[in-house]
């Protein structure tokens, strides 16, 4: 449990929480930030903070601030934990099952698509035992293309939308975009969040579109809304975002889109996952978290999944609940792998390229 | 405690400022990862300094830059490589000096045999800076073959080179086997000798001033057989100078260097007795060397049987 949520969950009940009506009985639970007793059903209890623009804002600017240096110490030191011989070997397979294994380059062919698909099935052909990646994540226009390439395999498709990365087009496109990449397969949908609406304090439209993507993936595709955490310029900001988005009924909340300087950081991801355990406790809905960007190496992945242990719990590591968004990632997992197999150390000869 | 007084009085004595003996990996000068040292002591066995103990995931790590240094060293044109290998002789002089104290109590010699030692390691420099332009014109070239074809060879670097320095010479040997390696454009993870390792680690501070890229030369010190065995079985590494290497550890490093086909230089039976003051010749040069050759077609041979 992170140092600073003991330090909120203690005081919670003295911070001003309006998270409910008035005449809530709940509301002198002293639990864990927003909880209101027993979930009554997907977000239910929480039901009421989103009624209007200020209740919306009464509530998550009610949301216990962030102790920065607590939450960057503590990210700090969980990345200390040493994982070892079997540990490694079980840490190394999860993060592999984990990978939503991703191309979004203006660059990418149908060609390339179809080359990631193969070792999205089969990441080290030299080695069956391997087990696939989570997910291939591609441009709308490519999921067809993916969904072919992966037919047949368990891999799912995710695609990006709602004009990714930057977010910045009419509601009506945001949406086209979604049903397209819908109708061509994808089983899950990466949308960004107006993070121009959310710095500007209009909370309820950040919201209201998520509402409308979410309705818009249907029953079929699971929703992963991205942050932008490298824009929202503070860690207030980002647990405020964290709790929009679940409040909206995303299936995950993701980092970043990769194409920022600054993307997914153990803190940034701590605090997600502080977000979601709090949002499970509070609803009994549980929501998955994906780091995305700039995880290249397998030191880091393991990392990540202390930090999902340590935070969230064993619940989530799973790849229905935590995903890692990379590419370069999963080659260095191999090459740990080989190493760890042969125990000779491995070298970029012997993974593809992409 | 009367030392309080005589400072201010005469001649203050001053505090010795101990050097911490580092690594050389990727241009920069890390500790150990594992934390350890050991003691070097000179010939008499009085203790030197402490010098980094490596583990086989510093020579991981040495590797990782050599290899990401390799593209741009290989790259460079071999006339600038031969400017900057002479720079390093012209760095070295500067700091004779130091490297004549260190090689004399390393070695147990006295100054002036030290010295000579010294000079003709900053020489070994000059002359491996000479071959960088020259040594294609000896081992390539154009071959006749019997067809309308020009047949071109050309050698270029084998990649990263994993090199066993000389356990006695504790500078001039060492200089003598990595200058050969880096001179063609290879890059090279050097285990420096057990016994004497502070020349090498001092060299890393001249090879760091030197305009040598980073990760170009990588010094690793500690024993031996612990970094050379993960090195010799390192997929990622495509050459290994078994130089320094006993009977025992050289047939088991090579046994492990046949898993990806490195190229192995041997130890020879003259290196064992090896004077490094003789004339190098090339060997050391044309083992990490691979031949690329081109065939281009002439176009159609006129009537007289030529396209002139």
């Amino acid at each position: 449990m992170g140092v600073y949520s003991c330090y909120a969950r203690r005081y919670a009940p003295l911070v001003t929480m309006p998270i409910t009506a008035p005449a809530s009985p709940a509301d002198s639970a002293g639990g864990p930030p927003g909880t209101t007793g027993p979930a009554v059903g997907p977000a239910h209890a929480l039901a009421d903070v989103t009624a209007s623009d200020s209740a919306l804002r009464r509530f998550l600017h009610g949301l216990p601030g962030v102790d920065a240096v607590g939450l960057e110490a503590r990210a700090a030191s969980l990345g200390t934990r040493s994982i070892k011989t079997t540990a490694k070997a079980y840490a190394i397979d999860l993060a592999i099952s984990m990978i939503d294994l991703t191309t979004l380059e203006g660059a990418d062919t149908p060609g390339k698509v179809r080359a990631l698909g193969a070792k999205a099935v089969h990441p080290d052909p030299t080695d069956r035992t391997t087990p696939q990646v989570a997910a291939v994540c591609v441009y709308p226009d490519m999921v067809a293309t993916a969904k072919e390439a992966v037919a047949g395999s368990g891999v799912k498709v995710a695609s990006v939308a709602t004009a990714f990365p930057a977010g910045r087009a009419p509601l009506g496109v945001k949406l086209a975009d979604v049903r397209e990449a819908v109708a061509a397969g994808a089983d899950e949908i990466d949308m960004v969040i107006d993070r121009g609406a959310f710095l500007s304090g209009r909370y309820l439209k950040v919201y209201d579109e998520i509402v409308a993507v979410k309705e818009a993936c249907g029953t079929d595709a699971r929703l992963k809304v991205i942050f932008e955490t490298g824009e929202l310029a503070t860690y207030d900001n980002i647990r405020r975002a964290s709790w929009i988005g679940m409040l909206a009924g995303a299936d995950f909340i993701k980092t970043s889109t990769g194409k920022v300087a600054v993307n997914a950081t153990p803190a940034n991801t701590l605090l997600m996952l502080e977000a979601v355990r709090d949002f499970r406790a509070a609803t009994g809905v549980q929501v998955g978290v994906k780091p995305a960007g700039g995880i290249r190496t397998s030191k880091d992945a393991i990392k990540f999944l202390v930090l999902v242990n340590e935070t969230a719990g064993e619940d989530w590591l799973d790849n229905h609940w935590f995903r890692f968004g990379a590419s370069s990632l999963l080659n260095d997992l191999l090459m740990q792998r080989q190493k760890l197999a042969t125990g000779r150390y491995s070298g970029p000869d012997y993974v593809t390229v992409d | 405690m009367s030392d309080h007084v005589s400072l201010s009085g005469s001649a203050a004595r001053r505090l010795s400022v101990f050097k911490t003996y580092k690594l050389y990996v990727g241009g920069k000068f890390p500790r150990s990862e594992s934390g350890r040292v050991y003691e070097v002591t000179d010939s008499k066995g009085n203790w030197l300094a402490n010098a980094p103990l490596s583990s086989r995931k510093d020579a991981r790590d040495a590797v990782v830059a050599a290899r990401k240094a390799f593209g741009g060293w290989a790259g460079k044109t071999a006339y600038l490589r031969g400017q900057i290998l002479y720079r390093v002789a012209e760095m070295l002089e500067g700091r004779r000096d130091q490297f004549v104290r260190e090689v004399a109590e390393a070695e147990g010699l006295s100054k002036s045999k030290a010295a000579a030692q010294v000079d003709a390691a900053i020489d070994r420099w000059v002359w491996y800076a000479g071959w960088t332009d020259k040594i294609s014109q000896v081992v390539g070239g154009g071959n006749p073959v019997a067809g309308p074809f020009f047949n071109l060879s050309t050698p270029e670097p084998t990649g990263v080179v994993a090199v066993v320095a000389p356990q006695e010479s504790s500078f001039l040997g060492l200089v003598s086997v990595i200058a050969p390696v880096i001179a063609t454009g290879n890059t090279a993870v050097v285990i420096a000798g057990e016994k004497s390792p502070l020349p090498a680690l001092s060299l890393g501070e001249v090879l760091a001033t030197s305009d040598l890229p980073g990760g170009v030369v990588n010094i690793l010190s500690g024993r031996t057989a612990e970094i050379a065995t993960p090195l010799a079985a390192h997929r990622d590494v495509n050459a290994i100078d078994l130089t320094g290497a006993d009977e025992v550890l050289a047939k088991e490093l090579e046994i492990a260097a046949a898993d990806n086909l490195k190229r192995v230089l041997r130890p020879q039976p003259v290196d064992n007795v090896v004077d490094w003051t003789a004339d190098p010749g090339t060997h050391r040069l044309t083992a990490f060397l691979e031949t690329k050759t081109v065939w281009h077609p002439t176009g159609s041979l006129g009537p007289s049987g030529s396209s002139y």
